[in-house]
């Protein structure tokens, strides 16, 4: 039976794109649906009930919701080119830094672009520590997933992409190669990957966007 | 060499009773360490910098955190009995969905019931409901969550049950007239000797949790 696979995304969104990136590294064939999420529409709805949000992917009339979850189905589904390792201490180890990611990084990154000036110091303060925690766990790695691309690593594109237009965005910088050379590095060798690379928003047009939705940044007040 | 297990825990977490589930599912030995969280074990911050929390899970010596990790790796590692994930990709996706919404839900909306009054209980309260109507719409009529048996998703929800008798008390509503599937469920799955064996009486949970709302200042 010939293979439907279906993402419903928004062209901008780490989320989905992580979708995208996954499918992109294992050859697989897909058909993209943007998603205008201020006017969601009656599929999306259909196939995200719960939390009525992209991305979902749609694999042969099946629905899977949740970034996170969405790339494990992957990985489980179309085992050539695996981004997470056999061994279960790494696994939990990739999933770990996932959630931290997506639960702790993104928020604490926010704050420190767009927060309130009276808070912004401190803001800066726990993005930063939250980064060196990131830092140290690349050790001397090219990729969190080691020699190539892996779970976590596709998890961290908020960190290896969107970081970067946030601080162009908002006039605030966070990353700096002076305090994280290593996720520096790992950034570049990250954007470089074709399957990546090919699956990034358009930088202009992202911190257009974002400038556009929440003002110009607290360091630029 | 001799496997080494070694549970940090508090006894009326929900998310440490997961872990201790699991563990009695696998019928896997282990040490269990009780955690003070206002004093903090030296062992607990070395194992788990990040979030300083509990549960810790240190197998031979090295630390997995966040309860549902947890349990994957407990899983993956004793692999040869009594599975807590079905083995087919698309319901793992779905087991794995509705644990994420169990965590991502139900833990804050109980949490704001007992540490709140007035309209913001209120206000709880009904969104508790709403998540819990979700759930049993998700649970439909068959006996559990998981696709064969008790799975991922009734472990990930079933310690709540010893807090229900907490929260209803606290939040003055009756959870067997609000959500009598879950109930039925829940009482279902207790008949299960590694969980009724795990779960902490529902009155000791009150008692703590009438403590902790005297700390807060809401007595």
């Amino acid at each position: 039976m010939a293979e439907e696979v279906l993402v419903f995304g928004a062209w901008g969104s780490p989320f989905s794109r992580r979708v995208e990136m996954a499918l992109k590294l294992k050859g697989i064939e897909y058909k993209y649906i943007e998603e205008d999420i201020t006017n969601k529409s009656p599929s999306l709805l259909k196939y995200n009930p719960v939390h009525k949000k992209i991305p979902v992917l749609v694999h042969n009339g099946k629905p899977v919701a949740e970034s996170l979850v969405i790339l494990e189905y992957i990985d489980e589904t179309w085992k050539d080119s695996p981004i997470l390792s056999k061994d279960p201490y790494e696994r939990a180890n990739a999933r770990f830094w996932a959630k931290f990611i997506d639960e702790k990084c993104l928020s604490a990154i926010f704050k420190a672009c767009w927060g309130e000036e009276k808070e912004h110091e401190k803001a800066l303060e726990e993005a930063s520590e939250l980064l060196q925690f990131l830092e140290n766990e690349l050790k001397e790695k090219r990729y969190f997933g080691g020699e190539t691309v892996g779970l976590l690593d596709i998890a961290a594109n908020i960190i290896g992409y969107w970081l970067g237009v946030f601080e162009e965005a908002s006039g605030v910088e966070l990353m700096t190669r002076e305090k994280f050379p290593k996720l520096c590095n790992w950034a570049n060798e990250f954007v470089s990957v074709s399957a990546i690379k090919e699956n990034l928003p358009p930088r202009e047009k992202l911190i257009a966007y974002f400038r556009n939705r929440f003002g110009v940044g607290t360091a630029s007040k | 060499m001799a496997d080494e297990v070694v549970l940090l825990d508090f006894w009326p977490s929900m998310f440490g009773m997961r872990v201790r589930i699991a563990l009695a599912e696998k019928g896997i030995e282990y040490e269990y360490k009780e955690e003070d969280l206002g004093n903090k074990s030296p062992l607990l911050l070395q194992m788990n910098p990040i979030h300083k929390k509990i549960p810790v899970l240190i197998h031979n010596g090295k630390p997995v955190c966040e309860s549902l990790i947890i349990v994957q790796y407990i899983d993956e590692v004793w692999k040869d009995r009594s599975p807590l994930l079905p083995t087919d990709p698309y319901q793992r996706a779905h087991a794995r969905f509705w644990a994420d919404y169990v965590d991502k839900k139900v833990y804050e909306v109980s949490r704001k019931i007992w540490t709140s009054k007035g309209e913001e209980k209120e206000a709880g309260k009904k969104e508790f409901f709403e998540i819990f109507k979700t759930l049993e719409g998700e649970l439909g009529d068959k006996p559990y969550f998981g696709a064969e048996t008790f799975g991922f998703v009734d472990l990930s929800l079933i310690p709540f049950y010893s807090w229900f008798y907490a929260i209803e008390t606290f939040g003055e509503f009756n959870m067997e007239a609000e959500c009598p599937k879950i109930v039925a469920w829940a009482k279902r799955y207790l008949q299960k000797e590694t969980v009724a064996k795990t779960l902490p009486d529902q009155k000791k949970v009150y008692e703590f949790v009438g403590q902790m709302r005297k700390r807060f200042g809401l007595e």
